[in-house]
């Protein structure tokens, strides 16, 4: 008699609560944490390209929107996805290598018109953690050791494919991806180990043996000339000043000159008076450090930890091998993603076009942001359905 | 159980990775924390030195464009440095609020006219605001100084010294030549798609060709860029040169265009329109190749402004259209050869079979004209070209049929590109059912009419050509099925080594036309200049000329356009054609020539034809009176006493400057 419509028709909050809670509340304040420092960024380092800052927060909220979209996904579903994904994925890489019909620009064949120009290297991104996520799913409780040898083939294709372009950034960032699911779904600590230990001493011994190996003349197996070119202008950027090598020193420059506590918001000289290139895509985090200085980039490394160790708590609670090794696998990505940009701008690693994730602008990788956080939220959620 | 357990130490393992898998993230930020504590307080002292006080830019330097010239070393287009102010935007004080003002307080340093701020604007729309903007150009030195005075008052303006395109011929040649004009976005776009090195080598550069050879030899002429290592002050300008590593300058065209033959006919022309193509038959060397009305491409180097380029672009005139590439004709009467060799192809008529010419011709209830009431009579194959005979080819055209006209036809490059060094070719239409089918959306338009084949045969009817393609297959004809690609450019010369490049005059594979044939079509070309439609305007010729007249429907402006009656009226007369080669036994060039609305082939075209021939055979160079004649269309054979090539000034250049007087342009072509 009292208030039976309470019990009849749920209200407003009742009725929202589900899609609100598609948000993990630590994952969503990293994110936010993120984005407030990506905007900032922006705003200083877009201030000469018109609506740059307007169109970066345009992407942000784009990607809200996939992230919301793809956290109402039940992992189930995507599970059903990740062999027609890749399918397509590797389909779209053949017909893109075939003489005459993928697009050719500046000697690379990455693009092809399927109406729009599409890049479909960019699909495998997704696809293959996806893709190997379910192969593991699917041997689950039988796994032998030829199981990954069906998933290092699995892997094989499609990187060999984008290698072959040549795009050799985006064949390791694939690559990376699918061997961080291999390694999750158990592969053997005696083969993780070695393979760890082979490419620190052949680091140790490339920055070892640069001047010699750098010489004119001398041709490296694998690497095209641009590739051997790029690592030997890490090795010593002062060799190139009118290409990469500039990009390398004045991106130190900017970073180093902004000290402990930076030069201060808009205050970067290095970036308002064009030293520094690409500052709002791949070297923005060069704008950023000498604007905030080391603190800056702390809070930022903050950020970015607080971020993955959610994401790595989220697999470790997550409910089937599929999401384990999803969310895991695109933790690392993620990690891989912001080390690589940052590594490169600071000059540890060659210069390969990789942004640096919710700070670089460009709509594409924020929507592919937006998609991963948004797997992760899903596994989240469902995690949480299935405990209650 | 066992299967709970096993669940258990699998979540286990998976854990203890997780766990890995932190210390790998906490391994990476580690490592750029400690690389940045590296830059950041160790060295930080060190690279804040170098960002504050030692800024070193790196400035390329933009390579000199190279140059081009005729086939005897006039000059077409060259270089001269000149100051110009420019101001950054970014650089001001005060942002763009305070541009106006800036710019206020400039002019009253220097002059700055109402054009070079309307210039100005439409220049900052279009770039970006760190982009340094040219103001004023051409300083004097005096101004220079004036500004060099005052310039601690104006942050973000700077004079430099810039090099500037200049075409001393003004207006000749000014469709072949094309222009140069600063970079906008839309090519600024295209260049991001370049490959690293080329987009690297247009870091400074301003200026690209838009049209015309400029824009199809951009490649050749614009050079490798060097580049400067400066050192700069806070306000970024210039103090130290570190180092430097020179630009190598772009490469010399060489055209095979004679620039005096060129001038003079496009004197001829006068305020006519039209087109005129001359081809060597024996290599495809583009001898002249005209389009009028032209126009002044040093308008257009630094930025046009808007007036005159509504004046140009809007002109019923048409000043811009290349028409020798891009104008397409009917050919009329020019296009019986064509259609008589086609038919000694096919096997469809022999040169003997004899046509009676009654005046008309009737198909399908319609009635096709000819000449006057009584018709010319029995005709053979001579007598068709010699006399134009419209019934002949009517009748040849419905024996023919469209399709194997076409297919005969498209060998000489008619409806084809003929693959000239020059960008924005069109094919024109040379019809045939299947090229109806692709062109026309409506079923009942699709269908091919056999009455649409008949006025195929004088050259009316869909058929449309380009002056360039009439030429060209002229040239093909007469030299027995020799075809090129025919080429603008004879050489490119590489100013640094000196090397010479000849830019090839590709021969494609001949086509298969008899020998006799070829000599029947020859000698009728020959009798339309001894007994035929053109016989007046050779007289006296010391040479074998032959040649074909054509009078062709003009088609195009339509009634509703807002040109004035006697413009209009003017535009719908008949077009004026001439095709042309000479000497009759090798011919050493062939041409085509298209006088706009100006009647009678052998009235306006033919003696324009004439005096080519007396200029690239004889050497000769009609005289004033003469000159005014051909120019209203009012002469026939040359009349006074034709000068000598040689002695008469080229444009832009009084008598006394010819220094060296070049050689004969005749003894040139028959040295090679």
């Amino acid at each position: 008699m009292a208030h039976p419509a309470i019990f009849s028709r749920p209200t407003l909050w009742q009725r929202l609560r589900p899609f609100v809670f598609a948000f993990d509340g630590p994952l969503m304040l990293a994110t936010l944490l993120l984005a407030a420092i990506g905007l900032t960024a922006m705003y200083s380092a877009g201030f000469d390209h018109g609506t740059r800052f307007v169109d970066h927060g345009r992407n942000m909220l784009i990607a809200l929107v996939v992230m919301f979209a793809a956290a109402q996904v039940n992992p189930q579903q995507l599970q059903r996805l990740a062999v027609p994904l890749y399918v397509v994925g590797v389909v779209l890489l053949i017909v893109t290598a075939l003489p005459g019909v993928g697009i050719t620009k500046k000697g690379a064949t990455r693009w092809l018109n399927v109406g729009v120009v599409i890049q479909p290297s960019e699909i495998l991104k997704i696809a293959m953690p996806l893709m190997l996520a379910w192969w593991f799913q699917k041997r689950e409780g039988l796994l032998r050791r030829s199981d990954f040898l069906v998933a290092g083939a699995l892997l094989a294709v499609p990187v060999a494919l984008v290698a072959k372009q040549p795009d050799l950034g985006t064949a390791l960032l694939i690559l990376f991806g699918g061997l961080y699911v291999i390694f999750f779904a158990g592969l053997s600590w005696r083969l993780v180990l070695p393979l760890l230990l082979v490419g620190a001493v052949a680091i140790a011994a490339l920055v070892l043996a640069g001047d010699q190996i750098c010489q004119p003349g001398v041709k490296w197996p694998v690497l095209r000339d641009y590739q051997q070119h790029r690592v030997c202008t890490l090795l010593d950027p002062s060799k190139d000043p009118l290409g990469k090598g500039f990009h390398i020193i004045q991106g130190m420059i900017a970073i180093g000159s902004g000290g402990l506590s930076g030069k201060g918001f808009m205050q970067g000289s290095q970036t308002h008076l064009e030293f520094i290139p690409e500052r709002t895509t791949d070297f923005i985090f060069a704008a950023f450090s000498e604007e905030f200085g080391f603190f800056g980039v702390l809070l930022l490394l903050a950020g970015f930890t607080f971020l993955l160790l959610r994401g790595l708590m989220i697999a470790g609670e997550a409910p089937s091998v599929f999401t384990r090794l999803l969310a895991a696998s695109v933790t690392l990505s993620l990690f891989t993603y912001a080390f690589v940009n940052m590594g490169m701008v600071s000059g540890i690693l060659p210069v390969v076009g990789v942004p640096l994730p919710f700070i670089s602008y460009g709509g594409t990788a924020m929507v592919s942001l937006g998609l991963a956080l948004g797997i992760l939220m899903s596994v989240a959620r469902h995690r949480r359905l299935m405990q209650t | 159980m066992t299967e709970l357990r096993d669940i258990d130490r699998e979540l286990g393992a998976f854990r203890l990775r997780l766990l890995a898998a932190v210390a790998f993230i906490v391994l990476g930020f580690g490592l750029l924390a400690a690389r940045l504590v590296v830059l950041q307080v160790v060295r930080h002292d060190d690279l804040a030195l170098q960002a504050e006080a030692n800024r070193i830019a790196i400035v390329p330097i933009v390579p000199n464009r190279g140059l081009i010239v005729d086939r005897n070393g006039v000059v077409l287009a060259s270089n001269y440095s000149a100051y110009t102010l420019e101001i950054t935007p970014s650089r001001i004080h005060g942002g763009s609020a305070a541009l106006e003002p800036l710019i206020d307080e400039l002019s009253q340093v220097l002059e700055i006219a109402p054009r070079d701020r309307r210039r100005f604007r439409r220049l900052l729309d279009e770039s970006k605001s760190f982009e340094s903007l040219p103001i004023r150009t051409k300083l004097t030195d005096e101004e220079v100084a004036r500004f060099m005075a005052q310039r601690f008052r104006f942050a973000g303006v700077d004079v430099k010294a810039r090099l500037f395109r200049h075409y001393p011929m003004g207006e000749v040649g000014s469709h072949l030549l094309g222009y140069i004009g600063r970079i906008n976005q839309a090519e600024k776009k295209a260049i991001e798609d370049w490959d690293d090195e080329r987009q690297g080598n247009y870091k400074g550069t301003e200026y690209i060709g838009k049209l015309g050879l400029e824009q199809a030899y951009e490649q050749e002429l614009h050079g490798t860029a060097g580049y400067e290592e400066v050192e700069t002050s806070a306000g970024g300008r210039a103090v130290r040169r570190l180092s430097s590593q020179p630009a190598t300058p772009g490469n010399t065209l060489m055209l095979s265009i004679d620039i005096r033959l060129q001038a003079l006919v496009e004197a001829m022309f006068g305020d006519r329109r039209g087109a005129l193509v001359a081809i060597d038959p024996r290599n495809g060397e583009v001898l002249a190749f005209v389009s009028k009305p032209t126009f002044d491409p040093n308008l257009f180097v630094d930025g046009i402004d808007s007036d005159s380029w509504r004046e140009l672009n809007e002109s019923i005139d048409k000043p811009l259209l290349n028409r020798a590439l891009r104008g397409t004709y009917p050919p009329g009467s020019t296009f019986k050869p064509f259609m008589a060799m086609a038919a000694l192809q096919s096997g469809k008529r022999t040169p003997s079979t004899v046509i009676h010419d009654g005046g008309t011709f009737q198909f399908g209830g319609h009635t096709f004209r000819s000449h006057g009431d009584g018709g010319l009579g029995a005709v053979d194959m001579y007598r068709s070209i010699v006399k134009s005979s419209n019934v002949y080819y009517y009748s040849l055209a419905n024996e023919m049929g469209v399709d194997l006209m076409h297919q005969t036809l498209s060998p000489f490059a008619f409806g084809q590109k003929t693959g000239i060094d020059l960008e924005g070719e069109l094919t024109g239409v040379l019809p045939s059912t299947a090229w109806k089918k692709r062109v026309y959306r409506k079923p009942e338009q699709q269908r091919w009419y056999a009455g649409e084949t008949i006025s195929l045969g004088i050259g009316q009817g869909y058929n449309h050509f380009t002056m360039l393609q009439l030429a060209s297959a002229t040239s093909t004809l007469v030299s027995g099925g020799q075809r090129f690609k025919p080429r603008l450019v004879r050489e490119v010369v590489d100013v640094v080594s000196n090397q010479r490049r000849r830019v090839a005059s590709d021969a494609l594979e001949p086509l298969p036309l008899k020998a006799e044939h070829v000599e029947l079509i020859k000698r009728a070309l020959h009798g339309v200049t001894q007994e035929g439609t053109s016989t007046r305007v050779f007289l006296g010729a010391p040479y074998a000329s032959g040649g074909k007249t054509g009078t062709a429907q003009a088609v195009g402006i339509r009634q509703n356009e807002k040109y004035n009656a006697s413009k209009l009226e003017e535009h719908q007369r008949d077009h004026s054609l001439y095709t042309a080669m000479a000497p009759v036994e090798s011919p050493t060039i062939a041409l085509a020539v298209v006088v706009e609305n100006a009647g009678f082939g052998s009235e306006a075209a033919a003696p324009i034809a004439r005096r080519v021939f007396d200029y690239v055979l004889l050497g000769q160079y009609p005289s004033e009176e003469d000159l005014a004649a051909t120019r209203i269309g009012r002469s026939s054979a040359p009349i006074g006493r034709p000068r000598r090539a040689d002695e008469v000034p080229l444009p832009g250049q009084p008598a006394a400057l010819v220094l060296a007087p070049t050689p004969a342009p005749a003894a040139q072509l028959a040295a090679r």
